[in-house]
């Protein structure tokens, strides 16, 4: 069934930032379908978001949406789940402000297994403030602070959150938009932490300086460097380097916070503080 | 008199028995001396009382959390103190801005950096004023007792709510710590106020409107008032605008709003100040360390009178003004190099000969320190 976007938008905002080529519609898009499919109504909806290009994507949804500062989207959201928990929470961010300034949250939000749905825009760059390498930027890429290729280590964002403790990881592209909506229609159903990666193309700042061409052909890579993870189970992990692996990495039942602290609640009214 | 309220409490715990009864039901903080004991009281009240806390991963998570908890119709507090105080001011002006209430305790200890941690100061007087970036209100309380502490605590959340403005409760360590007895008020005896919600539909609501009062009732999230926050700014509708007009008129609104209502919002003390010729000004404990002077000075035959600003920011210029008007000398004790002193000068420098008298080696300012001042100017 054909999704009714329309009732999801804040259609006077648009047209959006975005530049032409960006990856980000498609995430967007891919959100709205699978709050659609998990049949959430739009008031019980909180959407947060720190600072940066896909950050400005609560300004669009109309839904309760919180532009916070850079990198502290999960912190707010974390106060906004534990004061209302019947309120779903998602948290819309970019690779700089998820794992860069925002690292730390990302991982202990993981660790506590609070159950908020994080989407990560990965684009590899910091689009908004002008191509400025991230964490994420692979090894030997340019970037507007990187003129002579990135000497380090990017994070594999996927492996922080499943190692620091989400419930569920997963990763796609926006080349796999079908398999993206369901990643983040298990992250919103699944109780606990969910992380999903999405990978987007920046042609403007990220492709440009790197001749990776327009929006079109970094879609092309995308789906070109893409290994479904059953696929990627059976290869040895030299031909997996610079692959993207896509699916579920990780789906665990494990003890969520707030349940576990209504159950505290529950104990300290009767006295009891063990 | 409300029988069987009495009890023996630091001000710290009298900060988290205080937050209790205003309401507050969501703490987000981290561990720093010499603040810990609101978190640790809290940590063991708050789900008694059907509230959450949260030890957050750090300062900056913390104020954060508490923010979004606000937004959802939650009154909720930090504690701190002066290095996790400068890590929390970035959302302390988002609170600002986005106009959220929230109340942050910052017990202040002695020096720069990690300085003194477990001694006091005054320090942070203005960092608590200019702090963070940008032109923003902001309300600074400061008690001088334990019961000040419960008092004004309950008041930085009923300011907070009322103005939708984040507060700060400015506590020096020996206030925090100093355990005294103290009668603590009934609870229905408490004046609590509760934020103001729309009463219009979620199609006429303007959270940033530019209203008649300056201020704008608040829903929760979840209320069916699907609003944006940001802290971009923004017009009457909360979204991002790079409209010129909109912008200096929401900052101008946002900075009236507590100019405006300096009358309701500062609070100041007074001790035999009808016909002092010589004044004291200074808050939190140096201000209680004083009343014992201006009593001390009497009986020598001065006629010393005390001004203690309770709402430390804004600063209560006319009061200090009209003070420097009627004493030839004003006598500022202060556990820092002067910060109150700056704004007294500025206020009454020309009426008054200001005199200042600063201890910042982490021992309070004693009675005879201060009297030995006043016999100087005499």
């Amino acid at each position: 069934m054909l999704t009714d976007y329309t009732r999801y938008l804040r259609l006077k905002k648009f047209p959006h930032i975005w530049c032409s080529g960006c990856g980000h519609g498609i995430v967007l898009k891919a959100v709205l379908r699978a709050i659609d499919r998990v049949g959430l109504e739009n008031d019980d909806i909180v959407m947060v978001s720190g600072i940066g290009c896909s950050s400005r994507t609560p300004g669009y949804v109309d839904f309760n949406t919180l532009h916070t500062t850079h990198g502290r989207a999960i912190a707010f959201a974390t106060g906004v789940k534990m004061a209302k928990p019947e309120m779903n929470v998602i948290v819309v961010t970019g690779d700089g402000d998820a794992t860069a300034i925002g690292g730390n949250h990302l991982i202990h939000a993981a660790r506590r297994n609070i159950d908020l749905t994080v989407v990560v825009f990965n684009n590899y760059i910091y689009g908004m403030t002008g191509g400025q390498g991230s964490p994420t930027t692979p090894r030997g890429m340019k970037a507007s602070t990187l003129p002579y290729g990135n000497i380090e280590q990017p994070f594999d964002v996927c492996h922080l959150a499943a190692a620091a403790g989400a419930s569920y990881v997963a990763r796609s592209t926006v080349y796999h938009a079908r398999l993206l909506d369901k990643c983040v229609e298990h992250g919103i159903r699944k109780k606990g932490f969910s992380l999903i990666e999405a990978m987007t193309p920046c042609p403007t700042s990220y492709g440009r300086r790197n001749r990776l061409g327009d929006g079109a052909k970094m879609l092309q890579q995308l789906k070109d460097l893409s290994v479904k993870v059953d696929e990627a189970s059976k290869k040895p992990a030299n031909e997996l380097a610079g692959k993207i692996v896509i699916g579920t990495l990780k789906d665990e039942d494990i003890p969520e916070y707030v349940e576990e602290y209504d159950r505290l609640i529950m104990a300290a009214a009767q006295g009891r503080t063990s | 008199m409300s029988q069987g309220n009495v009890k023996m409490l630091s001000g710290n715990e009298a900060c988290a028995l205080a937050a209790i009864a205003a309401g507050a039901r969501f703490f987000a903080g981290y561990p720093i001396t010499p603040s810990s004991e609101i978190a640790e009281m809290l940590s063991f009240l708050l789900p008694k009382n059907g509230g959450r806390f949260i030890q957050m991963e750090d300062e900056i998570a913390s104020m954060g959390a508490i923010i979004g908890a606000s937004l959802c119709g939650v009154k909720s507090l930090t504690a701190t103190s002066g290095p996790g105080f400068s890590l929390k001011q970035e959302n302390i002006v988002y609170a600002a801005m986005a106009e959220v209430p929230c109340v942050i305790i910052n017990v202040m200890r002695g020096g720069p950096s990690t300085g003194l941690p477990t001694q006091p100061a005054q320090s942070d007087l203005q960092q608590a004023r200019w702090g963070r970036h940008g032109d923003h209100p902001i309300i600074v309380l400061a008690p001088a007792t334990v019961r000040g502490a419960f008092d004004l605590t309950v008041r930085a959340f009923n300011l907070a709510e009322t103005y939708r403005i984040p507060v700060i409760l400015l506590l020096d360590e020996v206030v925090g710590h100093m355990r005294e007895k103290v009668e603590l008020p009934a609870p229905g005896a408490l004046e609590v106020i509760d934020r103001e919600t729309p009463n219009v539909s979620p199609e006429e609501y303007l959270p940033y409107r530019h209203s008649e009062t300056d201020l704008n009732p608040m829903p929760a999230f979840g209320d069916g008032y699907r609003y944006h926050v940001t802290g971009l700014a923004h017009d009457e509708t909360g979204f991002p605008t790079n409209n010129i007009k909109e912008i200096d008129l929401q900052y101008r609104r946002l900075n009236r709003k507590v100019d405006r209502y300096i009358d309701e919002i500062c609070q100041v003390r007074r001790l035999e100040t009808e016909d002092a010729n010589i004044g004291i000004v200074t808050f939190g404990s140096t201000a209680r360390t004083s009343r014992h002077v201006v009593k001390a000075a009497r009986r020598e035959g001065l006629k010393v009178g005390l001004l203690q600003p309770v709402t430390v920011w804004p600063f209560p210029d006319e009061d200090v003004r009209a003070f420097g008007q009627q004493v030839s000398h004003i006598v500022v004790p202060e556990m820092n190099l002067g910060q109150m002193a700056r704004e007294i000068e500025r206020v009454a420098g020309c009426h008054a000969e200001i005199h200042r008298l600063n201890r910042v080696d982490g021992e309070p300012i004693t009675p005879k320190e201060i009297l030995d001042k006043i016999r100087e100017v005499a």
